[in-house]
């Protein structure tokens, strides 16, 4: 890899751009990360619309609606959704949400940006990799997204694809060629997040400017980093699985299959354990919930303090949250498997360490809920959405206690209590960091401001709505109302839930439909948006520092030393006064001054 | 007419959204447009921070109010009034966190919100409000981690004792099956690998094996009130999953391996149907089924409460349509019904004896 991309020290000069490796094989990670953003948020958008299609089936059950026909096809054949395509749909959408909306869109997206620009580097430590990082991310979607055309259908066997449902392509159509290309899509897809996830530790760890101790790391870096560590650790796991379910598939091994007689004939299969996928699965799927979910609570610290113009509550109490959250989380994966025929011993140890990841969770919502208490907010739509993180996180992290709980998990466990649960959590709260780091950084992507007055009413829609699809959906769930159901019909005791299901798929479509504006926002504004100032939130963190047209090399000239950390928000010396004078926050590179004290934080 | 439906309330919230953004752009001054947020907006924002807080508890007092009623009535086996009560406690300890964190949230969003000259605190740190809510957490959960685990015990602690009742659980797409020990109250050895259906072996059982003669396999499960029984539960194809959601019981059915659940069945259906929440349940839905009968649409059959056993593992196209009835009668009801049945075998069951 010699010599194809020379790091140069010397960023007066440049060698001439052409389109191609400006905007298609670029290394620069800020054109990379508008790759990933905009990739990520096309994804988004085919993930969300495939949820308002089966909300619609499942407020409506077995109604023919023309969109059902112009969109699936010989799939709804007189415009009524099939039970198969019904299955392929949750499975699909919830793969795109997870991998390719909330993995790649937001920690792709953010990692790339803001990793070079908040430690003062002059890009990642791999350009080269960086990309390809990309790329493999675009192929796998490419292939994701193509396996929807084909035939067969794509993956229905749920995101989990659990075998033997996912390895016989008799169980289900969808285990076809369908689940081939979502296993090759899924295997380039870990690629990808290794290689992005390799550069960015590397980045942080060797890259930080002069003065940039861990310590004054703003708390976006500190879980982007942590994030990727996980990703990392678990992201192998899955591979593994992967790479061994495939093998079952095509080469006749039993690693997860055993004693199968299905349509009349006994497969050969011998041996194997479904719950050892599970386990492999959930080794990686557990930390992903986290891989989503940290990089949204960086953005949300960052975006409050600057915007509370206070400085973060407890500092480090975060930092030792993110990596304790980010330990526990690779020790719990097995409360999803409380009742999956494991040794409930197992099921005993795995309800401790959940319960206990719950405790660094409180003290982070304590910390932002404190750091809002005195402050002067400043309601940019930024600043709302992370208030609006905080909300849903609580909301649907509390009723992790219920599911954590390996007794109560029972009952509950595989029902739409589990679905309103995950989506509030993970789900409406990721989208909510994703959205308001969109909103916050946007002028440090495009060089223009986003409107702000569409940016208020997409949020507000969207927050009652979000509450409005999901808080009813945990009675739907306690009424023992099983998840992955193409309808409730078949059980007179669902009957009274229609209502409810008609409700939760009027507050969707209208969040659906709102996320729209959002669209529209984005898209207008790239091109007519008001040009922004270099600094328009006045944040102290060293991206703002940087030029707002972008040039390769990020600083003109040499990169800033930082000198305090990122919160030095209404900081005052003793006679009440700001520290600089007529300015109410203190730039990371701004020297300490005279008579000023740097806080132990 | 839904089409119409459809289109018209898009058409409504695309006004409702232009409509809103004209407020929110006349509810500024009029000066040189600015994307960031001014006092103006902070008020606003405020404002609905502090709404967003009575919507909140308004949709929470909505849904309890509302569908309350959903929710599934008092459990029929006897661990199910220990979940109940974890379960009430959990909620408890849930709902009042959640009531005072989000007012604090919402609260200080509209109270704090920005206004030109008003200076922040700078508060960065406090380790004993720090301390104090880690240990919180620490004790509510611990306490709640110890009744878990030890109700988590008792009732995954699967054994022989009180001489529980045998039943097999299988599943295959998509329908259940149950196999009852029979006399001897064994069951027979079984693998798919036997499966012979043209010899109406559907379950694999082991002929030469002199426990699965007497074995009796059904398509209802019956079981007599008040006795311990010992689910052993299988699959032939794909992951499966018997939920019983009114015992507040679920295990996944594994092919190539033998899972377990135990629980003793304290109610009778007769009982049951006479729980005043069951009787208001069955007369909505009796409600609803008979609207469905007057407009000629499916489903519009009167019904009548059952135990049910459904499938709660996604196992492809009919994953939503697989289920079981339960009936959970008295020991004589259950010994007359056994002796109706034919054993695997080929005789006439005789249920198993009473000990």
């Amino acid at each position: 890899m010699s010599g194809t991309h020379e790091h140069d020290d010397d960023h007066g000069h440049h060698h001439k751009e052409t389109f191609i490796t400006k905007y298609i094989f670029s290394m620069d990670h800020k054109m990379i990360a508008k790759q990933y953003l905009i990739t990520g948020l096309i994804m988004g958008f085919i993930g969300i619309a495939m949820s308002l299609l089966f909300r619609m089936q499942l407020a409506w059950p077995g109604e023919s609606f023309p969109v059902f026909e112009a969109l699936l096809g010989k799939w709804a054949p007189g415009g009524v959704m099939d039970a198969d395509v019904y299955l392929a749909l949750v499975t699909m959408h919830g793969t795109i949400m997870v991998f390719f909306v909330l993995t790649a869109g937001l920690s792709g997206t953010f990692s790339n940006l803001l990793i070079p620009l908040q430690i003062g580097a002059r890009d990642m430590a791999s350009g080269l990799l960086n990309m390809i990082s990309y790329w493999l991310f675009f192929t796998s979607a490419v292939i994701m997204v193509i396996s929807l055309f084909i035939e067969s259908g794509p993956a229905a066997a749920g995101w989990t694809v659990y075998p033997p449902l996912s390895a016989l392509p008799m169980a289900q159509s969808g285990s076809g060629l369908g689940m081939t290309l979502w296993l090759v899509s899924m295997a380039i897809f870990i690629a990808s997040s290794l290689l992005g996830s390799l550069n960015y530790i590397v980045t942080v760890i060797n890259l930080r400017t002069k003065g940039m101790s861990m310590t004054r790391l703003p708390l976006t870096t500190w879980a982007l980093f942590v994030t990727a560590i996980i990703g990392v650790v678990s992201f192998p796991v899955l591979f593994s699985a992967a790479l061994l379910l495939i093998m079952d598939r095509s080469f006749g091994t039993s690693f997860f299959l055993s004693d199968i007689f299905i349509q009349g004939e006994v497969l050969h299969y011998q041996g194997g354990s479904p719950v050892l996928y599970e386990h492999l699965f959930w080794f990686l799927g557990h930390p992903e919930v986290y891989i989503v979910i940290l990089p949204a609570m960086g953005i949300v610290s960052d975006v409050m303090a600057t915007n509370a113009r206070k400085p973060i509550f407890g500092y480090r109490a975060m930092i030792m949250s993110i990596i304790a959250i980010a330990f526990l989380s690779t020790i719990v994966w097995g409360h999803h498997m409380f009742i999956s025929g494991m040794n409930p011993f197992l099921g005993s140890v795995f309800t401790f360490t959940t319960l206990l990841i719950a405790i660094p969770s409180a003290v982070k919502a304590f910390n932002w809920i404190t750091t809002i208490w005195k402050g002067n907010l400043q309601m940019n739509v930024a600043m709302l959405f992370s208030i609006g993180f905080v909300s849903t996180f609580i909301t649907g992290g509390l009723t992790g206690i219920i599911l954590g709980d390996s007794t109560l998990d029972i009952n509950v466990h595989d029902t739409y209590f589990v679905v309103a649960h995950f989506h509030l959590v993970m789900g409406i709260s990721a989208l909510y960091g994703l959205l308001a780091g969109v909103y916050h950084w946007f002028p440090k992507m495009f060089g223009k401001m986003m409107n702000k007055n569409l940016g208020y009413v997409h949020f507000w829609i969207t927050a009652i709505c979000a509450y409005g699809v999901f808080f009813p959906m945990h009675f739907v769930g306690m009424a023992g109302v099983p998840r992955r159901y193409y309808e409730n019909t078949a059980f007179p005791m669902f009957d009274e839930l229609t209502d409810v299901n008609i409700l939760i798929t009027v507050f969707a479509l209208i969040a659906g439909a709102t996320q729209l504006v959002f669209v529209g926002n984005f898209i207008y504004s790239i091109f007519y948006g008001k040009k922004a100032e270099q600094n328009p939130w006045r944040a102290t963190t060293l991206e703002w520092t940087t030029p707002v047209e972008h040039i390769h090399g990020n600083w003109p000239g040499a990169i800033p030393e930082v000198h305090r950390w990122a919160y030095d928000y209404s900081k005052t010396n003793e006679n009440g006064e700001y520290v600089l004078p007529g300015q109410d926050f203190v730039p990371q590179t701004v020297p300490l001054q005279d008579g000023e004290e740097e806080l132990s934080h | 007419m839904i089409t119409v439906l459809t289109i018209t309330v898009l058409v409504l919230i695309a006004i409702a959204i232009w409509q809103m953004t004209k407020i929110f752009e006349l509810s500024q001054l009029r000066a040189a447009k600015n994307e960031t947020a001014t006092d103006k907006d902070n008020k606003v924002n405020g404002y609905l921070m502090f709404a967003f807080l009575i919507f909140i508890y308004g949709i929470t007092i909505f849904s309890f109010y509302k569908y309350t009623k959903v929710l599934l009535p008092e459990a029929g086996s006897a661990h199910g009034a220990e979940y109940d009560d974890l379960m009430l406690l959990s909620m408890a300890i849930i709902f009042f966190v959640q009531t005072i964190t989000q007012f604090l949230l919402h609260y200080f969003a509209y109270k704090y919100r920005g206004e030109k000259d008003k200076k922040a605190l700078f508060y960065a740190d406090n380790h004993k409000l720090e301390f104090i809510w880690t240990i919180i957490p620490v004790i509510v959960l611990a306490g709640l981690i110890l009744w878990g685990l030890y109700t988590w015990t008792n009732i995954m602690d699967i054994n022989d004792e009180d001489d529980p009742l045998i039943v097999e659980l299988y599943a295959q797409q998509f329908n259940w099956t149950a196999r009852y020990g029979g006399e001897d109250n064994v069951l027979g050895e079984a693998n798919v690998r036997m499966i012979d259906i043209d010899n109406a072996n559907v379950l694999g059982l082991d002929e030469s094996d002199p426990n699965a003669a007497d074995d009796v396999i059904v398509k209802e499960l019956h079981l007599p009130v008040g006795r311990k029984v010992n689910f052993h539960m299988r699959s032939q194809d794909v992951l499966h999953s018997a939920y019983m959601p009114h015992f507040r019981a679920q295990m996944n059915c594994v092919p190539g391996m033998i899972t377990q659940f135990s629980f003793t069945p304290i109610k009778t259906t007769a009982e049951m149907r006479q729980d005043p929440d069951v009787i208001d349940k069955v007369k909505r839905a009796n409600k609803i089924r008979a609207k469905r009968a007057a407009a000629g649409e499916p489903n519009s059959d009167p019904w009548e409460y059952d135990y049910i056993l459904l499938c709660n593992k996604i196992c492809g196209k009919s994953h939503y349509n697989m289920q079981m009835k339960i009936i959970v009668e008295t020991q004589e009801e259950y010994d007359k019904w056994m002796a109706s049945q034919k054993t695997f075998g080929g005789n006439a069951a005789t249920g198993v004896a009473v000990q």
